[in-house]
């Protein structure tokens, strides 16, 4: 992974030491909050129901077992002994003070972590597929690009004031687990004909209250045009993108009221005179950021093959977390582990530091000191030899992180509702604990198989409802929570926006409509391998509809 | 007029503040003085601005209270919440200088 060089180092350090300066100018006075505020967002600093709230960047949503420890480390010594892992591949501290936020800034420092624009009108965290440079299917691994994208976003004197949040992605598969098609910029990395490795480009795609498909704006772009045309895209959003309405502000606005063509053209002009400037990136720069990322050494490990249907034999638990949690490596002998932060009845993308303290442990001892945060709100380990599944198992069982439920309805992904941010209508965090008790037999969910439910406390959509297969947004009616469903939308390949289906539930009542959905999803699939998406997709929303309202159809 | 409370967060460490009778900020809903006439109204107010310009609170509001039959206790959902902290049990931590108000979970 991206190891920090001379400058990297000065530059954090530097700007901790600024930070903590107009910490202390604001205490006494010299700069006011309305000045302050977007300083401290630019250093992912927000005002929350509670507390102050820190966002700490992880890039493309790769640490070390070393950074993990830091995690930890904030947690207990600034915060009240946990994190949340975000839909952005990051993690938020609920309760640290501002007086000693510089100080949990400094010690991230020095283990290269840091919270530079995980807010404000700036490029934010990119982030990638979870399984890069791990997945079987993987063409390329995404991150060094993420990594370029990084470097030449932060701080970048162009775009650190745009009209509005600027939010990348980057994906290496022919599936996208990155949810490309929803984000501003949304990058495909593939082969073309001749074997060279290039983007399929997407813009304008994005949630919140007017959630929108990005548009492909071009089917190839080389790997050595990556910064210039990005640039484009940047220049001429910064120009056109409106800054009279914070809610018309991001690009998806632009791209839907210019049209995908003029915009299209817009950027291939605009490119035209940046394509051979010094933004082209010279193949021995991409090589040296991708040397970054050498996969580790993965000696082979054939034994793990028979230990492993010894130990699945022998316990049927392991097995069924095996079945839901690992999936398949590049190496045969390997295999990526995801750890559920989403315990039955507990809170959706949680860790204590105890738990990031034992994940850190499992990394370093088992999986080459290499962790990953998911879109998804859980943890990945990318390289596990199938030999040391087993006592992976055993430690995260101890550690309550074994739950096998990857991809099943109660891996939940639920923003942090109103329990705790200051923009929220209703909460999330009840009704996600609610429907993973309510669905909490694994053998139930097993059934059911793949179902994605997705719940936001607010129309801004942090907890990314509009793609979940069953969507929740939370909403105030006279002063009351109420849930509006969606269904049938996806973050994949596939991408597409949940319809909703009708009126909202109230809080009691949201489990058993989800029941109600499920029943109907059961009664009606062709066989237990059409997945809930899939059969939906076939169906459409009217059975749902009538399971839910009966006779009231047509209302929506 | 409806009751009015007045409320923002601590600047230093971002907690949950509440106007007292006594002229102080404090650290629970308890204690807070409720405004139920124009002239109350107008002194909340001027400690507002007072305190914001004196870098001691951020994010000032006057909030509604219902000051009826028992406890005072905040109209919207989103106040009682501040009032009594998240609605779920939270991993707690070491931070001993939390109210206990602000830690026990509660229905809404």
């Amino acid at each position: 992974m991206y190891r920090y060089d001379e400058f990297d180092h000065s530059f954090v350090k530097d700007r901790v030491a600024q930070f903590r300066d107009q910490v202390e100018r604001r205490f006494n006075g010299e700069i006011t909050e309305e000045a302050f505020k977007p300083l401290r967002l630019m250093n992912g600093v927000y005002l929350q129901l509670h507390a102050y709230m820190l966002r700490v960047a992880i890039p493309y949503g790769t640490l070390s077992s070393r950074q993990m420890r830091m995690l930890a480390h904030v947690a207990r010594a600034y915060d009240r002994g946990y994190g949340h892992f975000t839909t952005r591949q990051n993690i938020q501290f609920n309760w640290p003070k501002l007086s000693r936020i510089p100080d949990a800034l400094a010690d991230l420092a020095t283990v290269e972590m840091h919270a530079i624009q995980t807010s404000g009108n700036c490029i934010r965290n990119v982030t990638a597929d979870h399984f890069a440079g791990a997945a079987a299917d993987e063409i390329a691994d995404p991150r060094p690009y993420a990594e370029i994208l990084r470097q030449w976003s932060t701080v970048h004197p162009e775009f650190s004031f745009l009209p509005r949040k600027f939010k990348i992605a980057v994906t290496g598969a022919a599936r996208d687990r990155a949810a490309i098609q929803v984000h501003d910029i949304g990058l495909h990395l593939k082969r073309n004909d001749k074997g060279d490795l290039g983007f399929a480009v997407y813009v304008g795609g994005g949630q919140g209250r007017t959630p929108m498909i990005a548009r492909k704006i071009r089917d190839f772009l080389p790997e050595r045009d990556l910064l210039s045309y990005t640039t484009a895209i940047m220049r001429v959003y910064n120009l056109y993108g409106r800054r009279d309405n914070k809610y018309k502000a991001r690009i998806k606005i632009l791209v839907h009221e210019v049209g995908a063509e003029a915009i299209t053209a817009q950027i291939e002009e605009e490119w035209q005179a940046l394509k051979d400037s010094e933004l082209k990136l010279p193949d021995r720069d991409i090589e040296a950021i991708r040397a970054y990322f050498a996969p580790p050494p993965l000696v082979d490990r054939a034994e793990g093959w028979g230990n492993l249907a010894a130990w699945k034999k022998a316990d049927p638990e392991f097995a069924a977390w095996v079945r839901q949690n690992v999936e398949p490596h590049k190496h045969p002998d390997y295999a990526m582990v995801t750890i559920s932060l989403k315990p039955v009845g507990g809170i959706p993308g949680d860790a204590s530091s105890q738990q990031m303290d034992s994940v850190a442990d499992i990394a370093e001892e088992y999986a080459f000191d290499e962790i990953r945060v998911t879109h998804e709100q859980n943890l990945v380990l990318p390289h596990v030899a199938l030999g040391d599944l087993e006592p992976v198992y055993r430690a995260l069982k101890a550690a309550g992180l074994a739950t096998a439920n990857a991809g099943l309805i109660t891996d939940i992904i639920a923003c942090p509702g109103l329990d705790y941010c200051a923009l929220a209508n209703a909460r999330s965090i009840p009704l996600a604990q609610s429907i993973s008790q309510r669905f909490a037999s694994a053998e139930r969910q097993r059934e059911i198989g793949e179902l994605k439910i997705k719940i936001s406390g607010c129309i801004n959509a942090c907890g990314h409802h509009h793609v979940g297969h069953i969507g929740l947004l939370g909403v105030e009616k006279k002063g009351s929570e109420l849930y509006q469903i969606t269904l049938g939308g996806s973050g994949d390949e596939t991408t597409s926006i949940g319809d909703i289906i009708g009126p909202g539930f109230e809080p009691d009542k949201v489990t058993d409509a989800i029941e109600t959905i499920v029943g109907t999803y059961l009664a009606l699939r062709k066989a237990p391998s059409e997945t809930f998406l899939t059969a939906y997709r076939r169906l459409g929303a009217a059975p749902f509809k009538e399971a839910l309202y009966g006779h009231q159809t047509n209302a929506a | 007029m409806k009751a009015k409370v007045l409320t923002a967060n601590r600047l230093g460490d971002g907690r949950c503040v509440w106007y007292a009778s006594n002229g102080c900020w404090v650290e629970t809903f308890d204690g807070a003085a409720i405004a139920a006439d124009a002239e109350a109204l107008d002194a909340f107010q001027a400690e507002g601005q007072r305190a914001a310009a004196a870098n001691e609170v951020i994010d000032v509001n006057l909030i509604d209270v219902d000051a009826g039959q028992g406890a005072p206790r905040p109209v919207r959902l989103r106040e009682r919440i501040r009032a009594e902290g998240p609605t779920i049990d939270f991993e707690p931590g070491t931070d001993e200088t939390v109210a206990p108000a602000q830690r026990r979970p509660v229905a809404a």
